[in-house]
Parts: C-alpha cells; sequence; structure tokens
C-alpha cells in the first residue's frame, strides 16, 4: 500500500511538471527557444488566481479563466518586447533575453505582491478520494491535476494535429522556409504559440499551487527547470513526451526520496535522467533527427 | 609599431587582449596604491577576476566548441571545495602565495577530471540535450557536496557522508566541509595579482589552443561535424580536450573564489551561477575572448552601480539585460555600424566572420 | 563582432565611472551614528531580510524622534550570498558605516562578520544564528539564539515536558539553520527519555511534495515531529499531514514563527503546534503592542520574529552607544571597542521584545530564556 500511495504522489507532482513540460515543448518544437521565463510565467498565473479568490471573491473556476487571460496576454506581450525583434538571431541571444525576462518578472512579483509567502486556497474543494477502508487516500486535487494533464494533452494533440494553426505550427516546426513559402504567416504562428504556451502556464501555476499552496515571487523557479528536465527527459518538441517525461520525473523523485535516500533526491533524479538521455539521446519519445551534411 | 601591423592578423588581436588585461591590472594597482578606488570595488577585483576566467573557459566550450553548457558552476564548484580543502590542510606548512597555487592546480586537476568523467558520456549527445546533461551534472554535485563533512584530525584525513560528529576527528580536529554549512574559516589567500596572472594563464592556454591545429579542429567539428570527421578529424578527442580544458580552468577559479571569502557552501554554485556565467559568455560574443572578458566585468560591477536604486535595482538589471540582447543584435543597428565601420577601416577578414557559433 | 566593439566602449565607460564614482565619497562630517545594514531584499531569501530591514528602519525613526543620540540606517540587499554580502559590506564602508546591523542570513554573515573582524566595524546581527558567525571574533555579536542552543533547547524542551516518547525529524539538508539546529538535537537525544525514529531531509529544491517524509514518520509510529525549519515548508507539511489524516504533534524552533500570520494560512491546521521562539506578536506586553501596531501601520503586516531581530538590534545598540558615550564623529574602531567593552560588561542588559534581560558573553553569543509556545485557538499561548 505504501507503493502505492508513492507512486500517486509521484504521478500527482509529475502532472504538474507535465503541463509546465508541455509550454516548455510546444515553444521550443516551434520557435526552438528555451524560453526560460516560463516558470516565472507560472508564478504570475498562480498570483493572479490568488488575488482573484482571496481579494475579490471570485469562484476557483473564474479565477483560472482570468489567470489564463492575463497569463496570455502577457505571453504576447513578452514575446512581442523580448522575442519578436530576435527572431534572427541565434536560439543562444533569446535564450538570455528569456533569462532577463525572467528576473524581471520575479523582480516585478516582489515589488507587487512583496516577499512575504502567501498561503494559496487549492481551488478544488471536494473530498479526497479514499480507498481500501481508508488506507489509501487520494487528494482530489491529485485527481484533477492527473485529469487535467490528460485533457490538455489530448486537446493539444488534436489541435496539433487537426486544426488550421496546428497544421501551421507543425510546417513552422519542420522548416520555417518552406513552411513561409506556402504562405503560412510564421511570425503570428508563433506568437499563438506563445499565447498557449503561456495560458497552460496560468492553469500549471494554479494546480501547483492547490497541491503545495504556498505562493512566494520564486514559487515557479524550481518546478521551472525540472518541467524543462522534463521535456528534455521525454524528447523535447513532444507534447505525448513533455507528458511522459513529466509524470516519470515525478514518480523517480518520490520514489527516490522513498527508497533511496531523502538526502540525495536530486540527486537521484538527476542520475537518471543522465542515464536515459544516454540510452536513449533524443530523449523518450523524441524523433531520430539525421544529420544532413 | 610598424612590426606589429605586419604580425599576423589574428597574433595582433591576442597582443590586445593581452596588453588590455595588463593595462588594467596596472591602472587598478596605481589607483590602488594612490588611494583612489573605494572599498566596494576593491573587494570585487577577485570576483572580476574570476568571472573573467569562467567565462573565457565556457566560451571555449560554447563558442568554439559550439556545445552548449548549463553546469560550469559545478565544474567551479568542485575546484572551490577541492582548493580550500587542499589549503587547509596545508596550513603553516608551505608558503601563502605557494599554497594558493596549489590549492589552484589542485581544484584544477579534480575539476579536469570531473570534466573527463562527464565529458566523456555527455559528449555524445547533441544541443540541448548535452545541455541538460550539464545541468543535471551541476545539480548532482551540488546535492553531493551538501551532504558531504570532510574533516582533518588525528586519524588523517576523513570524510563522511552522516555528519560532522562521524568524523572522529578528536580534539584539535578541524571540520573543513560541514555538508550544508559549508566550508567555514577559508584563509583568504586570493589576491588581485594571483586573479590577474590566473587570467594571463588562462588566456595564454585559450587563445593559444584557438589558434593551434587542435583549436581549428575544434572549431571544425563546431562548424560541420560531418565535414570535419570526413577529413579525419577525430570528433570525440577534439571535443572532450576543448571540454576538459574548459572544466581545468572553470576548476581553478573556483579554488581563487572559495579563498577569497571566509565562507563557501555549495548552494552558490548551482544553476543560476551557471546561468550567469553564460549570459557573459553570449553577450561579449561567442568564440570571442575579449567580449567575454569585458561581459564579466560589466556584469559583475553593475549590479553593485546599481544600489543607488534600492529595491529597483534588480529589475533595472533585468531591464538592462533584455535591453542590451535587443539593441546588440538590432538588425538595423548591425548594419548601420558595418557601413560606419567601412567608411573608415579597411576590411579585416576576420570583420566578416561575426561572432556566431550556433545557428 | 563590431556591434560588440561599440558595446564594449560604452561599458569601459561605464567601468571608469564606478572607479570614479569610488572616489565621491568623501566622509561627511554629520553627528548621526552611521548604521548599515546587510540583508536579502530579493532573492529567495527576500522576506528575512525586508523584515529586519522595516523595523530597523522603524526603530531608527523612533530613537531619532527621542531627539537625543541620532542614527542614520542605510541597509543593503545581499541576495543572500556571501559574495554579494561582501559586496553590500564593503559599499557600506564607503558610505561611511560606523556599526553594522547584520547580517540577516548564516554563510554571508560568516563571510562579512570575517571582514568587519579585520576592519574593526561592532557588528550585532539580528539572526545568523550559527555559532561560526562568532566564533573568535571579539567583535561581532548575536542578537538570536546560536542553532546550537536551539537543539539543545529544543530536546530538553521536549524531554522536560514528555511530549513524546517516538521523535521523527524532517529537517532542510541544504541549509546551514536547519542541518545545525538538527545535529545538536540529535546529539542531545541520546540520553533522553525519547527516541528519534525517523529522519528525513528535504532541499530547497524538493520542497513541495512531503508525502514520502511524513509517510515514514507516520510508518515509524512517531507521536512528534520535530521541525526545524522555516515556516514556509512548514505550511506545506502541515497542510500535506492534514490532508493524508496524520495527527501527531508537531513541535517548531523560532523559524516557524511567522506561520499564523501568513496571508491567507488556514490557522486551524497549525492548531497545537509548539514552537519555541523568543518572539510572539500577540503577547499582551505594552512594548510588543506598540510594536506590532506601529509595524502594521507601516508596512502593512504582521511583524515576525526577524523584525522583532531587527528592532532589537537597533535598540541594544543605542543603548550601549549611550552607556558608552559615544557620538557620531568618533571613528568607527574607536565606536567598535567602546561597545565591546559596553556589551561584555556585567551590568549590561537590554530589554527588548526578543527577550528580557538579554546579557552577551564575550564569545558574542547572546544569553535569553527561550520561550516555550503552543498555537491554540490561531494565537500563541505560553507552553508549561
Amino acid at each position: 500500500m505504501g507503493f502505492l500511495s508513492y507512486l500517486i504522489s509521484g504521478i500527482s507532482l509529475g502532472s504538474i511538471y507535465a503541463i509546465i513540460a508541455l509550454g516548455y515543448t510546444m515553444v521550443y518544437g516551434i520557435a526552438k527557444m528555451l524560453n526560460f521565463a516560463h516558470g516565472d510565467v507560472i508564478m504570475v498565473g498562480a498570483y493572479m488566481s490568488f488575488m482573484a479568490t482571496a481579494y475579490i471573491g471570485w469562484s476557483p473556476l473564474a479565477s483560472v479563466v482570468l489567470a489564463m487571460a492575463v497569463c496570455t496576454l502577457l505571453g504576447i506581450i513578452i514575446e512581442r518586447l523580448a522575442y519578436k525583434p530576435l527572431r534572427n538571431a541565434t536560439s543562444l541571444a533569446v535564450l538570455i533575453t528569456a533569462i532577463g525576462v525572467s528576473y524581471f518578472l520575479q523582480n516585478i512579483a516582489l515589488l507587487i505582491w512583496s516577499s512575504n509567502p502567501k498561503s494559496f486556497t487549492s481551488i478544488i474543494s471536494l473530498d479526497s478520494l479514499r480507498l481500501f477502508d481508508g488506507q489509501l487516500i487520494i487528494s482530489s486535487v491529485t485527481l484533477v491535476t492527473i485529469a487535467a494533464c490528460i485533457v490538455i494533452v489530448y486537446g493539444l494533440t488534436m489541435i496539433v494535429r487537426y486544426s488550421k494553426i496546428g497544421k501551421a505550427m507543425r510546417a513552422v516546426s519542420e522548416d520555417k522556409e518552406a513552411a513561409q513559402l506556402m504562405g503560412i504567416d510564421v511570425n503570428q504562428t508563433i506568437s499563438v504559440t506563445f499565447a498557449i504556451g503561456s495560458g497552460l502556464a496560468a492553469v500549471a501555476g494554479v494546480l501547483l499551487c492547490s497541491a503545495y499552496p504556498l505562493l512566494m515571487p520564486t514559487v515557479g523557479a524550481m518546478p521551472g527547470i525540472k518541467a524543462f528536465t522534463a521535456a528534455v527527459f521525454g524528447g523535447i518538441g513532444s507534447i505525448p513526451g513533455a507528458m511522459l517525461g513529466g509524470i516519470l520525473l515525478g514518480v523517480i523523485e518520490i520514489l527516490g526520496k522513498a527508497y533511496i535516500s531523502t538526502e540525495l533526491s536530486d540527486a537521484i533524479v538527476f542520475s537518471v535522467l543522465i542515464i536515459v538521455l544516454l540510452v536513449r539521446p533524443t530523449g523518450l519519445l523524441g524523433k531520430k533527427i539525421s544529420e544532413k551534411v | 609599431m610598424k612590426k606589429i601591423l605586419k604580425l599576423k592578423k589574428d597574433t595582433r588581436k591576442n597582443l590586445i587582449t593581452y596588453g588590455m588585461i595588463i593595462l588594467a591590472f596596472l591602472i587598478v594597482r596605481f589607483l590602488s596604491a594612490s588611494g583612489n578606488i573605494s572599498s566596494a570595488f576593491r573587494g570585487q577585483l577577485v570576483p572580476i577576476c574570476v568571472y573573467i576566467v569562467m567565462a573565457v573557459s565556457l566560451n571555449l566550450t560554447v563558442g568554439i566548441l559550439g556545445e552548449l553548457s548549463l553546469g560550469h558552476a559545478g565544474f567551479m564548484s568542485l575546484g572551490a571545495f577541492t582548493g580550500v580543502i587542499a589549503a587547509i590542510i596545508l596550513q603553516g606548512s608551505v608558503s601563502n602565495p605557494l599554497r594558493l597555487a596549489i590549492a589552484m592546480v589542485l581544484g584544477a586537476v579534480i575539476a579536469g577530471i570531473a570534466g573527463l568523467v562527464v565529458g566523456v558520456p555527455a559528449l555524445r549527445l547533441r544541443g540541448d540535450y548535452l545541455a541538460i546533461v550539464t545541468l543535471a551534472f551541476g545539480e548532482i554535485i551540488k546535492n553531493i557536496i551538501n551532504t558531504l563533512y570532510v574533516g582533518i584530525g588525528e586519524n588523517g584525513f576523513r570524510i563522511s557522508m552522516v555528519n560532522a560528529e562521524s568524523l572522529n576527528l578528536g580534539e584539535r580536529g578541524t571540520v573543513i566541509m560541514n555538508g550544508p554549512m559549508g566550508a567555514v574559516g577559508i584563509p583568504k589567500l586570493a589576491t588581485f595579482a594571483s586573479g590577474f596572472i590566473l587570467i594571463m594563464v588562462t588566456l595564454f592556454i585559450v587563445l593559444n589552443l584557438q589558434n593551434s591545429r587542435s583549436g581549428r579542429a575544434i572549431m571544425a567539428v563546431r562548424d560541420n561535424r560531418i565535414a570535419a570527421e570526413s577529413v579525419g578529424i577525430s570528433v570525440t578527442r577534439y571535443k572532450l580536450m576543448a571540454f576538459i580544458i574548459s572544466a581545468t580552468l572553470a576548476g581553478a577559479a573556483g579554488a581563487l573564489y572559495a579563498l577569497n571569502f571566509s565562507t563557501v557552501v555549495a548552494r552558490k554554485f548551482d544553476f543560476n551561477t551557471s546561468i550567469l556565467i553564460l549570459v557573459f559568455v553570449v553577450l561579449g560574443g561567442m568564440g570571442n575572448i575579449r567580449g567575454s572578458i569585458i561581459a564579466a566585468t560589466v556584469l559583475t560591477v553593475l549590479p553593485e552601480l546599481l544600489r543607488a536604486f534600492n529595491n529597483y535595482r534588480m529589475l533595472l538589471y533585468a531591464v538592462i539585460l533584455i535591453l542590451v540582447m535587443l539593441v546588440s543584435n538590432n538588425e538595423q543597428l548591425k548594419n548601420m555600424t558595418k557601413k560606419f565601420k567601412g567608411f573608415f577601416k579597411i576590411k579585416r577578414p576576420s570583420d566578416l566572420k561575426g561572432g556566431t557559433a550556433r545557428e | 563582432m563590431k556591434k560588440h566593439r561599440i558595446f564594449c566602449i560604452a561599458l569601459t565607460l561605464v567601468m571608469s565611472l564606478a572607479v570614479l564614482a569610488g572616489c565621491g565619497t568623501s566622509t561627511q562630517q554629520s553627528t548621526a551614528i552611521k548604521i548599515g545594514g546587510i540583508g536579502p531584499l530579493t532573492g529567495g531569501a527576500a522576506t528575512y531580510g525586508t523584515s529586519v530591514a522595516n523595523a530597523a528602519k522603524l526603530a531608527v525613526e523612533e530613537i531619532n524622534a527621542l531627539g537625543g543620540l541620532q542614527f542614520e540606517l542605510n541597509f543593503q540587499d545581499d541576495e543572500h550570498d556571501a559574495e554579494k554580502s561582501v559586496n553590500a559590506y564593503n559599499t557600506l564602508k564607503d558610505w561611511g558605516m560606523q556599526v553594522l546591523c547584520g547580517t540577516v542570513t548564516t554563510t554571508p554573515g560568516i563571510a562579512v562578520s570575517a571582514e568587519a573582524y579585520n576592519d574593526r566595524i561592532f557588528t550585532l546581527t539580528p539572526s545568523a544564528s550559527s555559532p561560526k558567525v562568532v566564533e573568535g571574533k571579539d567583535n561581532i555579536f548575536q542578537l538570536c539564539f546560536t542553532d546550537p542552543n536551539q537543539g539543545i533547547a529544543s530536546a530538553q524542551y521536549i524531554a522536560d515536558a514528555v511530549l513524546g516518547t517516538k521523535i521523527a525529524v524532517i529537517y532542510n539538508n541544504a541549509d546551514a539553520y536547519s542541518t545545525g539546529i538538527y545535529e545538536k538535537f540529535a546529539s542531545e537525544a541520546n540520553d533522553k527519555n525519547f527516541a528519534i525514529v525517523s529522519v528525513t531531509t528535504f532541499t530547497d529544491d524538493t520542497a513541495t511534495d512531503f508525502s514520502v517524509q511524513l509517510s515514514e514518520a507516520r510508518n515509524a509510529d512517531a507521536d512528534l515531529v520535530f521541525l526545524p525549519i522555516y515556516y514556509q515548508p512548514a505550511s506545506l507539511i502541515l497542510t500535506q499531514a492534514d490532508a493524508m489524516g496524520y495527527t501527531p504533534k508537531f513541535f517548531g524552533v523560532d523559524g516557524m514563527d511567522g506561520i499564523l500570520t501568513m496571508e491567507n494560512f488556514n490557522t486551524d491546521l497549525a492548531e497545537g503546534v509548539m514552537l519555541l521562539t523568543p518572539f510572539a506578536p500577540d503577547a499582551s506586553d505594552e512594548k510588543t503592542v506598540a510594536f506590532v501596531q506601529k509595524y502594521q501601520e507601516r508596512f502593512g503586516e504582521i511583524p515576525n520574529q526577524f523584525a522583532a531581530d531587527g528592532y532589537d538590534v537597533v535598540y541594544a545598540i543605542y543603548e550601549a552607544s549611550k552607556k558608552a558615550g559615544i557620538k557620531g564623529d568618533m571613528s568607527a574602531a574607536d565606536i567598535c571597542e567602546k561597545l565591546i567593552k559596553v556589551f561584555t560588561s556585567s551590568d549590561f542588559s537590554v530589554d527588548g521584545l526578543t527577550g528580557e534581560n538579554m546579557t552577551w558573553s564575550t564569545s558574542g553569543e547572546v544569553s535569553k530564556a527561550p520561550k516555550g509556545m503552543v498555537i491554540e485557538n490561531g494565537v500563541y499561548v505560553g507552553m508549561q
């Protein structure tokens, strides 16, 4: 029973990583950039939801919608001001700009919401699920997180596969120049991707803080890095890969703590990651890219 | 003067870089001797030297070899703690400058070995996958050092992963590394002069490598791996070579860094520090050693200059960082400077090449 | 490469400005004593530094309003980093700092106290609690308990009041404060009437999910969980323990203070939590009431233990300065010698928010009685 409950904790933590990782992976797949500010957009989303519920008294669902709207807008603004002018620069130049944006968001949050931590009220107030005479308790947040993760992955896959913008995304990620020649507005496609990624970040932020109700300006930083790791783990650019990578990372983290050592849990997670990458150099579900001479 | 002009382009460029460092050193020395330097700036001299070495060495991996590394601070960490252990063990037995030198060499060696251990498997990976492995390496080092207890006492040199007491050092023993509390009571051996020497050594190694046969091979691997391989360049060998040299120099810099403060903790060498150094490299220009030196200096001093802005300090730092990236990558501005330059100067071949490594 | 050349020139200019800026700060003659403060105002530990800075500012304003001795406070950010902290220290030195209130956190504190010892600047740290901060340095003093002392006191409290027989410990093994308390607690526990049955850790990077740590404590039948950690992760532990239906006693240290005033925190979760803290914001003594009210008016939040420490530091320096007859035009080194003499003299004691009759030993450690508190109905109640 212990194992099962650890596994569930792991999946719960992992699904949050997965939702964050989806944002990373989508942006990477299309714009070929690592958006290190993603973790901080999550933080903004969580603060938005917090303010709406705690200060204005909105319903949890309305607060999520608000958070998504604000984050989408924020994503569009960031993209327009900081990333778009660098469309033709090297990917590293954009990476550094993203880090600048990340510092910016963290420090502006510090000024607006102060450094004092806030306790987040979970947006899900359902009862926990009790199985086997209460020996196994699955909290409602866990269930919602997992469900949300599945819904989002399904939704994204459908969008990418069947919608017009999705097709444009795939085309751009395949070959920018060719896509442009086919009449696809590359710039707009990238902007839309950013908007979707940032909207997802809001959901991730709300779920992250519902499961672990501590809200600080730095709350997105570490999950952001872990999710980035998860995205690479699963094969960066691949939507199912991000989900698989995220969940596995969460499970490894929890099981590593439970059965090996809590002191070395970070070392364990990252060692597993290295080993997997050595065996599968493009991540779990990453595409094997053949090099052109 | 004519002689200098006759020298090869690269040699002249390198001489300017060396000259710049020597000049800066002399100026600071002079200002310092005449008491015209603030304590705030004097306190930053050694860190600036360290960050310059870190930036130049990372540039070897990122700019010259063309592989993204997000764990450079991990090597710095290894060098730092090795250096501290060496310096404390040697306390009283050798003179201070020699002790510092030994500490830096040992730090460099251990970091170099780690570079080999990480490099052999990691360099098989490409691009962002390599980046994530280096990131993972940095996190693993941080985690392990946080659980490491090292001391020297009656029973000699002891290592434990439980706690300081389990080292059984006896009454007169010294705990050198105390888990998350890090190393405490570090002798302050680092001086500006030693930092200057380390920069010169680093420049000597990196610039010579860049202009050597091996250096050209490394750059060939960066520009086109398959083409390089097809003309018989051993890709693994040259990649590993650049990576290990880079790690070694970071180790030496780490030792210098640690011996400048009376305490050092593993947490310092985290992902953020790795990123900070990467910012120096990208801002200074990929493969551009002089650019790395200047970017490292300026970005180390900048947050201190912004202290007058109190709470808005780090916010401004972020804004400046973004603006500099936007301005320095602005197409129109680039074209303008190109025209402007072309007006006054005869074209040099290197100017056409540009500083970009990764496309 | 060209773009970089222009960039380089601009930056070289900035650099030279930096050097020149240093020249500009001449020693300004004023009668106010210049007090420097150092602590994290940005980054993950910003909340601690901000609390100290705010409270110190409040104390300085109060003192200046009295009309006697005048203080001038300059508080600098160190981002909870030794290097930045030394930079902040040097900046303050250029400003003409005569007494240092800092640093707020331990690792920067060790680095800065070594510098202050060499420069002979009197230092009283509000909350850098490792004994290494003051060890072997005659001019560095602490206002807070040292970490080992908290470990000893916690073990003593739990043993004396028989709060539990099987103890589980969850601590942050990437944090000097937390590990310092735990290690002393563990070695003290050997000859006490309780046993440590489970020890688990977390780091700042993994401070989200505590299900494993809590499950291990439960599986080991622990009836008391000792949490030598700060209140942020503690709030998550309490929430998760509640969610899994695990209800042991929880025992914290001074880092736990702040949990009740955390915005939006459900204080029901903290019901019955015990902690050792020198400060309780809901205490009814005149001093605390006045301080909490003023702080709240000014900064819009309830002060925690860090704020109280910062406030006390300024008042301790004030009392000592009055006693030593210190004036603003004395050199930092003179002030330092005079203050050391006062602080270590047997007839000097300070009544502050964090303790009555605080006295200091020559080693720099403070002696005051820790207060055991238990949270009942959302407020602290003195523990017997």
